[in-house]
């Protein structure tokens, strides 16, 4: 098999998640060709991931996302490089543009991947379902395949060579260019939510939103990106795009912080795939202390800033 | 304007997720099923849509007969008529052939749904039915506007919004806040029963995925509580234990 890896980028840099996808179509082919749109200032990265070739599409058309170019543009390089499957990670680009593609190419789609596939009788790959309450080993019929990777597939591979960048220029088709993007609004500089290993997110216990102070500076002292739940973002405290739960963003990082979080059913949907949880939250029968790992039964407005300076303390 | 809402049929989101027959199917005992909460977003956009300009509204369920109920309050919540495709909705292909088979000679302005199912969450199906018919697909929306044939969208991106601007016809994978949701009420209930339920025979296409077995996750074991004035031995078991700091 050959396999084509679609790589995104934020604010110019290769994005750790499709550095995953890289590194998981490394894993399962071997050999890795990587599409990548744009200016890129960390192109190296791609190669150490594990990709022997980088398709660079720079054509200005292209230089902003655009889910029906986006979708033609990859399915040109898997029918060029005679690609029989494509990775990507999941996201809000990956997930369009991969669902175009695979009526374009013809190929059977799993989404929400979470381990290398199992080629040992067929194609058989797990995805994660029920918002990670549940996996379904689904078998891939045919020759083409896509597969969408959630967050902690594998490991991102380090030790990779350095790849042979070629210049890509698609086919332009005018009726891929009929949705204009008008305007996009970006917090800049933040860690973004669903790429993030560490999260601290904080809920209704808070009591308002002026008191998230302690929360970004936990965030800040980890590295960590910030999330809140429902009633949070319903309240306005904190924007949409920071919920995180059944309705909002799902996120899977190797620790999520709760603070003030009772830890309703939908909140816990958004967060059952971290590899560790720990709640901090001052009434010991709030649910989410059945989904943690470490839990403090305190006020966070005494636990939290304590928690800041200890791990200040400890990073020395 | 005419608009298609499809919504599936799927388990209340406080659904305790088990299996039976050797962990090959669903298990159904005690879940109560309900319109997707995406797609009732959805639902919630057209209602609005129609007050607004008029036009109607069909809805659109790839499900066996066990599905009507659900269907039914989809009536009730303000739709104008249904359609069923009798199928068991094996794959997101599988049910974007069917929507697109429906959908080729509607003439509807709108196609509407949620983001993603709440069952299998694979957020394919509103791109593949675009690709299929050949129109613009965007998802997931949270706001739509509509002025002549043109509409207004704003999407969530990572950390953030994209706002664009489309022609109809299109399709939208929707998600909050694009509408409240909406309850429906005693007139509704009763319309909705003698309103026209179309059941329709799926198209030949197949399916390109097939679930062999479904998984629970391992169990999670005992929360281990730390004394708040002790946050260094908490530290010590984040850095050491979990060596996640």
């Amino acid at each position: 098999m050959a396999a084509l890896a679609f790589v995104e980028t934020d604010e110019g840099k290769v994005k750790k998640s499709s550095l995953e996808a890289v590194s998981y179509a490394h894993a399962a082919v071997g050999e890795v060709t990587a599409i990548v749109f744009g200016s890129v200032s960390d192109m190296e990265e791609i190669g150490k991931a594990g990709a022997s070739k980088v398709l660079h599409v720079t054509d200005e058309k292209l230089a902003t996302p655009n889910i029906m170019a986006y979708a033609s543009a990859i399915a040109e390089a898997m029918n060029q490089e005679g690609s029989n499957l494509l990775v990507l990670a999941k996201s809000s680009l990956g997930d369009p543009v991969s669902a175009r593609v695979s009526i374009k190419v013809d190929a059977a789609l799993a989404s929400n991947v979470a381990d290398l596939p199992d080629t040992s009788g067929g194609y058989s790959v797990k995805k994660s379902i029920y918002t990670g309450k549940a996996f379904a080993n689904t078998d891939l019929d045919g020759d083409k395949k896509i597969i969408i990777i959630k967050k902690n597939a594998v490991a991102i591979k380090e030790d990779g060579g350095s790849a042979e960048v070629s210049e890509f220029s698609p086919t332009i088709n005018d009726n891929d260019f009929t949705v204009k993007t008008t305007k996009v609004e970006k917090a800049e500089g933040d860690i973004l939510l669903p790429e993030a290993d560490l999260v601290v997110s904080g809920g209704r216990g808070l009591k308002g939103p002026e008191n998230w102070g302690m929360v970004e500076d936990l965030a800040k002292t980890l590295g960590a990106a910030t999330g809140c739940s429902k009633p949070v973002s319903d309240m306005d405290w904190r924007p949409h795009h920071e919920h995180v739960g059944q309705t909002g963003i799902k996120v899977s990082p190797s620790l999520y912080i709760a603070i003030g979080i009772s830890g309703a059913i939908q909140h816990l949907a958004g967060v059952n795939s971290s590899k560790y949880i720990l709640v901090i939250n001052k009434d010991p029968e709030a649910p989410f202390f059945k989904a943690a790992d470490y839990g403090v039964v305190g006020d966070a407005f005494d636990v939290v800033p304590k928690l800041t300076e200890a791990i200040k303390k400890a990073q020395g | 304007m005419k608009i298609l809402v499809c919504i599936t049929h799927v388990p209340d989101t406080t659904s305790r997720i088990a299996f039976t027959d050797g962990d090959t199917k669903f298990d159904k005992n005690g879940v109560q099923f309900i319109i997707g909460p995406y797609d009732d977003y959805a639902l919630a956009r057209a209602v609005e849509l129609k007050e607004q300009s008029g036009g109607s509204i069909t809805v659109l369920n790839v499900g066996e007969a066990e599905t009507e109920p659900t269907i039914r309050k989809a009536l009730a919540i303000g739709a104008d008529d249904a359609i069923r495709v009798n199928a068991f909705p094996e794959d997101a292909l599988f049910v974007a052939k069917q929507i697109a088979t429906v959908a080729k000679d509607g003439g509807y302005d709108l196609i509407l749904m949620g983001r993603e199912s709440i069952d299998f969450n694979g957020g394919q199906v509103h791109g593949m039915v675009g690709e299929l018919l050949g129109i613009p697909s965007v998802s997931p929306v949270m706001t739509l506007d509509v002025e002549g044939n043109t509409a207004k969208i704003s999407r969530e991106i990572e950390g953030g919004k994209e706002y664009m601007e489309l022609p109809l016809p299109f399709v939208a994978g929707c998600q909050e806040p694009i509408a409240e949701w909406k309850i429906p009420n005693m007139r509704g209930i009763m319309s909705a029963r003698t309103k026209p339920l179309e059941v329709k025979e799926p198209s030949g296409d197949a399916s390109k995925t097939k679930v062999s077995k479904f998984e629970l996750p391992p169990a999670k074991g005992e929360v281990k509580l730390i004394d708040p004035d002790n946050m260094d031995e908490l530290v010590n078991l984040l850095k050491n234990e979990a060596k996640v700091i």
